[in-house]
């Protein structure tokens, strides 16, 4: 099971912070430092995986980590999950940052705490994976933006009703509608 | 795909932009308070918020939470975003409970309701939100609130895939957080059949279900193992293009491969030969494809291949019964030890620690320990030198201990902090467990306190003591050697704790060469008295007052440091308690008194050693003897509980001093013959009667073991009697002494080890031998075979004796049906009556329990009685019949008398019914000491200057019966030309003489 997944900065801001197994806040942050201390003290090439701090749960957890240009991404778990799983899924996880932010950077992940959530409520769920296919993540996510998009429609509505009375000339608007063109009889297959 | 960007919310952006650029810590707090303020206006003041804003101030506190500030409101904004028919606003409110609410919140009762509706309702991905809330909060109230619809959304037929993969992995959370307030019903029986559901992502979610409900109940659920043989099959056949987009990197879904083969690790290999061979081609299958060419160059490609590998071989090391895949499996693991990838060679020293544990593996393993012994040295990263150190530790035994130990030791002096103490321990146990010369052991650690004297726990020094003193052929040599070590300018404190109390009971040993001398031996301690602290300086003080009675020599020169106002003025009370009465102990008290008190200490108990019990009361679980692995896991005691665990034993030595008060008072009186050589870390279980055997190494901290000292945990008296009743100071009967142990060493070596066969007359294999021992001495192992270990111990005053068995169990199982019978063969019950306090039916894995037997003597008696143990193991029955080391000359108290007087009566019982002689042929060299010692340990006295051949040995003794008190007198004679003696015995009571004689002759 994953216990927790926090992403910081090469300076221990963090970015995301994730607990499947309930910590009181002061604690997460705590955790969150810890294993800032822990990952970053590590050179690049070291191997992916160390023995959690003690404030999670220690040898027991294991930390298993990426760390990706200005940011670590690390994933604390116990014993029942593979360490290349894992260490896959968090590859998985920032190439689906990257295919729905385009070139995911950090400042993606701080001016939408919320989408990164949403992102990951896709991968993982109650502290177990839940989907690794990145197309049908895709997919979902796309749906979620089309609701959203339909819903901005929806709100903005009230909005464009009133600009519509303001401009009461209504029968230019009426001249000014254009009906779609009508595909060309040529191109329609039998 | 531009999905994301752009659509933000401008306030929130702003805010975060504001927050970014502030330039100190203070000016951000003042910004977010700012943020909190104003958002706490919004949601009091102004009730026309619409979902948009609600949304946006949501997401503010969000990240204000982030940064790591405390959100003490917005709750209910967030659950009434809940209610929102919105899917956006649904969206950030279920987001911000999950992250913010936890599990108590008063508000809960409102969230489960809106979950409820959002469940019930059609809209998928309602559904989905409000599962996946559940799913991370996971609470014992959702549990019970939801517990009849998500099962239902499990196994419905018109649940679309994504929902029944949600809806899996929150039954799955559900069950852990309260498994019990989930009904069980009829979803159980179809659970295993979603392992053939059309969609990958359904089948990894519910694996990972079933895997959890399988640990709790295998038999149950035994179907799913076919299930996902096949699938695993299909997965692993298939070509990668089949799978389409479960396909990661050219491997075929990965993580379904790997949840499959750990869901296989919780059974036995498959029964259905059918089953079983498809498994095995799968596995071939994955060990072959290790071989192939890597089908990209990505890191990915080989990281999601080799996850499935891993998981392949750790399942082959878990079934562990076909010799070729364990080969093949061996032989990966040993490539990816040499593997650039660092992450690989982590994983595979992890995987070989499991596989050192496998019997067919073990000596394959052994072949990669250079391998991993360059690793240990040359790894750039300390986790991976860590897995070394485990595989280390794992793959050692009896014929190369003494190399990893000796690599091991080299390492240490360079090992990183962080696995030190580990690292100690682990040296410390492998070291005594493949110890077949103790002179190399006692090396060892000396060698560890030497190198890391900082990281040896009190376990570590406290077990080489018991060793040392139980094994009387390392302690010469111990002596020798901490005296070299600790003639190091600089020596650990632990060495001179270590010294200290080897050098006060066995320098003696090393005191005939004359450059470790009496004197040169306490100075050289003393030189290191200033530089302890004070529990140090207590244990060389007992050491000084043992060094009194081992050298009269330099008796003088420690009364004078006793006296010194240093010591006599300490500042510790205890200090000064110490010196003071060790002051008064060694002026008032004659040689015979101070040889008594002070005489060395007896043997332990043989029993587990205390660093593995140690691992052992920290993980239980983890650590079933005979594991190995397991071993490895649970040594990992941070230091700090170490020394914790230490100081809760208190110093016993309070005790021990109010013996000592009563010494001084009395001191015209015979004095107690009870006194410890207490040294600090004595525990103070079971009151003062515990100094006795004192010093109870190892067990300081618990209370649980039986002392060996103090049976009863009670009085003082009980105890006293072990070493000699008061009017007779000079023969203690329980401390055997050295020789006396030399010579039992002797005898167990030459005679059969202990089975389980029984023999003809109906008694266990060596149970006759054992029996032998056991005339001379009080204490030892009575029979110890596979399973079971029996220790005796036993205490006599006059007709009564007690004597205590304990029954070890050695194996990872309990021992049930546990039975002990005595029973007395011909018509023994007359003269001897014995009382068996009941034990209880079963003695636990690794425990030991203890029997009390009290025997009085009625009348002289010839046979001992039987004790016949039965028990089940496994289900087999198994019976072990011995002989209770009962014996008449037990029930002896030697007397002193002069020449005169010996020979008066000597000359008075002149009936040959009263007289038995023998002439005996010498087992061993004959030897006066020897001779002496068992004599001593046969509870009679040794009269000196009573023989005018002083070759020759007479003995006195007064048998005690319940009718009434027989005297006893005793003659050897050695002939060491022809190595035979002769021994007379008479006594004033028909019989006895013979009963006697035929006693002393075996043990000469």
């Amino acid at each position: 099971m994953i216990k927790a997944i926090l992403v910081f900065n090469n300076h221990g801001k963090p970015r995301l912070s994730r607990f499947y197994q309930y910590y009181p806040e002061d604690m997460q942050q705590q955790i969150v430092r810890e294993t800032f201390h822990l990952v970053s003290k590590r050179d690049d090439n070291v191997c992916n995986f160390l023995e959690g701090g003690t404030l999670i749960g220690g040898s027991d957890f294991k930390i298993i980590y990426r760390h990706y240009a200005t940011l670590y991404f690390v994933f604390c778990v116990d014993s029942s999950e593979s360490e290349l799983g894992i260490l896959d899924l968090i590859q998985v996880f920032v190439e689906t940052l990257d295919k729905c932010f385009e070139n995911v950077c950090e400042l993606d992940l701080i001016f939408h705490v919320d989408k990164v959530h949403y992102i990951l409520a896709e991968l993982v769920m109650g502290g177990m994976v839940l989907e690794t296919n990145m197309t049908e993540i895709i997919t979902r996510i796309e749906e979620q933006n089309k609701l959203e998009k339909s819903e901005a429609g929806i709100a903005a509505a009230p909005a464009r009703a009133v600009s519509a009375l303001k401009e009461m000339n209504i029968p230019q608007k009426v001249k000014d509608m254009k009906l779609p063109d009508l595909p060309s009889i040529g191109n329609l297959k039998f | 795909m531009p999905t994301v960007k752009g659509d933000g919310m401008r306030g929130l952006a702003v805010f975060i932009s504001d927050i970014r650029n502030c330039k100190s810590k203070e000016a951000e707090i003042k910004r977010i308070n700012k943020e909190l303020a104003n958002i706490r206006s919004k949601f009091k003041g102004d009730k026309t918020l619409d979902g948009y804003q609600k949304k946006k101030y949501v997401c503010k506190l969000l990240f204000i939470f982030l940064l790591g500030h405390d959100i003490d409101f917005g709750h209910m904004e967030a659950v009434n975003l809940l209610s929102s028919n919105r899917y956006t606003e649904k969206q950030i409110g279920y987001l911000f409970i999950s992250v913010l609410i936890g599990a108590n919140n008063d508000l809960m009762k409102l969230v489960i309701q809106a979950i409820r509706n959002d469940l019930a309702g059609r809209n998928p991905i309602h559904i989905t939100l409000a599962l996946q809330c559940v799913a991370n909060i996971g609470s014992r109230e959702m549990a019970e609130g939801l517990s009849v619809d998500i099962p239902k959304l499990l196994v419905s037929g018109d649940t679309i895939d994504s929902v029944k993969q949600s809806a899996a992995l929150t039954l799955l959370r559900l069950l852990r957080s309260s498994p019990d307030s989930i009904p069980m019903g009829e979803w159980m029986s179809r659970i295993i059949h979603l392992l053939n559901d059309q969609h990958m992502g359904v089948v990894t979610a519910a694996a990972s279900l079933i895997e959890n409900l399988v640990k709790k109940n295998p038999e149950e659920y035994k179907g799913c193992v076919s299930l996902a043989v096949s699938r695993l099959s299909r997965i692993v056949t298939s070509s990668y293009t089949d799978l389409q987009d479960y396909t990661y990197y050219f491997v075929p879904a990965p993580w379904l491969s790997v949840k499959l083969l750990r869901l296989l690790q919780n059974y036995p290999p498959p029964e259905d030969p059918a089953v079983k061979t498809r498994l095995s081609e799968c596995l071939e299958t994955i060990l072959n494809k290790a071989q192939e060419p890597p089908k990209s160059k990505k890191v990915q490609h080989s990281n999601a291949k080799n996850a499935v590998l891993f998981e392949a071989i750790n399942l082959i090391i878990h079934m562990d019964s076909d010799p070729n895949l364990l080969v093949r499996a061996c032989n990966q693991l040993g490539q990816f030890l040499q593997h650039r990838e660092t992450n690989l060679r982590y994983l595979a020293l992890e995987s070989m620690c499991l596989l050192a544990t496998s019997e067919f593996s073990h000596e394959a393993v052994k072949k990669h320990q250079e391998t991993v012994i360059t690793a240990l040295k040359t790894e750039r990263d300390v986790s991976v030198r860590q897995r070394a150190v485990d595989l280390l530790y794992a793959m050692c035994d009896r014929t190369n201990a003494e190399e990893i130990v000796g690599e091991m030791l080299e390492y240490l002096e360079s090992a990183d902090y962080s696995i030190r103490e580990e690292m100690v321990l682990k040296v410390a146990i492998l070291a005594e467990k493949y110890a077949v010369d103790y002179t190399w052991y006692v090396d060892v650690i000396l060698n560890l306190i030497r190198i890391a004297g900082d990281y040896v726990s009190e376990e570590v020094w406290y077990r080489v003591i018991q060793i040392v003193i139980n094994r009387d052929d390392v302690q010469g040599y111990a002596a020798k050697t901490v005296f070299e070590a600790l003639q190091a300018p600089a020596c650990h404190e632990n060495m001179v704790k270590v010294g200290g109390y080897i050098l006060g009971e066995f320098g003696n040993l090393i005191a005939g060469d004359p450059r470790s001398g009496s004197a040169v031996q306490f100075q050289l301690l003393h030189s290191k008295y200033h530089l302890c602290s004070p529990a140090t300086r207590g244990l060389l003080l007992s050491a000084y007052i043992k060094f009194i009675n081992l050298f009269p020599e330099i008796k003088h020169i420690i009364q004078d440091v006793l006296r010194s106002d240093n010591n006599m003025r300490n500042a510790d009370v205890e200090l000064q308690q110490r010196s003071i009465e060790y002051l008064q102990l060694s002026s008032i008290t004659t040689a015979d008194v101070l040889a008594t008190v002070l005489e060395e200490m007896p043997p332990f108990p043989e029993r587990e050693s205390s660093i593995l019990a140690k691992l052992k009361k920290k993980k239980p679980s983890s650590v079933p003897e005979g594991s190995e692995q397991k071993e490895t896991t649970a040594s990992k005691i941070p230091a700090v509980q170490m020394s914790n665990n230490v100081d809760i034993a208190p110093p016993t030595s309070i005790n021990l001093m109010s013996q000592a008060d009563e010494l001084v008072s009395f001191s015209e009186a015979p004095p107690p013959s009870v006194f410890t050589f207490d040294s600090g870390p004595a525990p103070s279980a079971g009151g003062q009667s515990i100094t006795l055997q004192g010093f109870d190494v190892g067990e300081s901290s618990t209370d649980d073991f039986v002392d060996q000292g103090s049976p009863q945990g009670g009085s003082a008296s009980v105890d006293l009697l072990g070493l000699g009743s008061p009017t007779q100071p000079t023969a203690p009967s329980v401390g055997s002494g050295g020789l006396l142990d030399m010579f039992d060493t002797l005898t167990s070596h030459s005679s059969a080890p202990a089975t389980n066969g029984i023999d003809l007359g109906g008694l266990s294999g060596g149970a006759e031998e054992a029996f032998r021992k056991f005339i001379c001495k009080n204490n030892g192992v009575l029979f110890e075979n596979d399973l079971l270990q029996i220790g005796v111990k036993s205490e006599y005053r006059e007709d009564l004796g007690r004597l205590w068995v304990f029954y070890g169990n050695k194996t990872t199982f309990q021992l049930n049906a546990f039975l002990v019978d005595v029973s007395t063969p011909g018509n023994l019950s007359e003269s001897l009556s014995i009382q068996q306090k009941p034990v209880g039916g079963e003695v636990e894995a690794g425990a030991q329990v203890k029997q009390q037997f009290n025997m009085a003597c009625v009348q002289e008696f010839a046979e001992a009685p039987v004790m016949t143990i039965q028990f089940l193991y496994s289900g087999a029955q198994q019976k072990i019949s011995l002989k209770l080391p009962v014996v008449l000359n037990k029930y002896i108290t030697p007397a002193e008398m002069d020449a005169n007087t010996f020979f008066t009566r000597w000359k008075a019982l002149n009936s040959p019914s009263q007289e038995c002689q023998q002439i005996i042929k010498a087992t061993s060299p004959i030897d006066h000491e020897q001779v002496k010692a068992k004599l001593i340990g046969f509870s009679v006295s040794v009269l000196e200057k009573v023989d005018p051949n002083a070759e020759n040995f007479v003995s006195a003794g007064i048998l005690y019966t319940r009718n009434q008190q027989v005297g006893i007198l005793l003659r050897l004679e050695p002939n060491k030309q022809a190595q035979m003696y002769r021994l007379t015995v008479r006594a004033s009571r028909d019989k006895v003489a013979k009963i006697l004689c035929d006693l002393m002759q075996t043990q000469l």
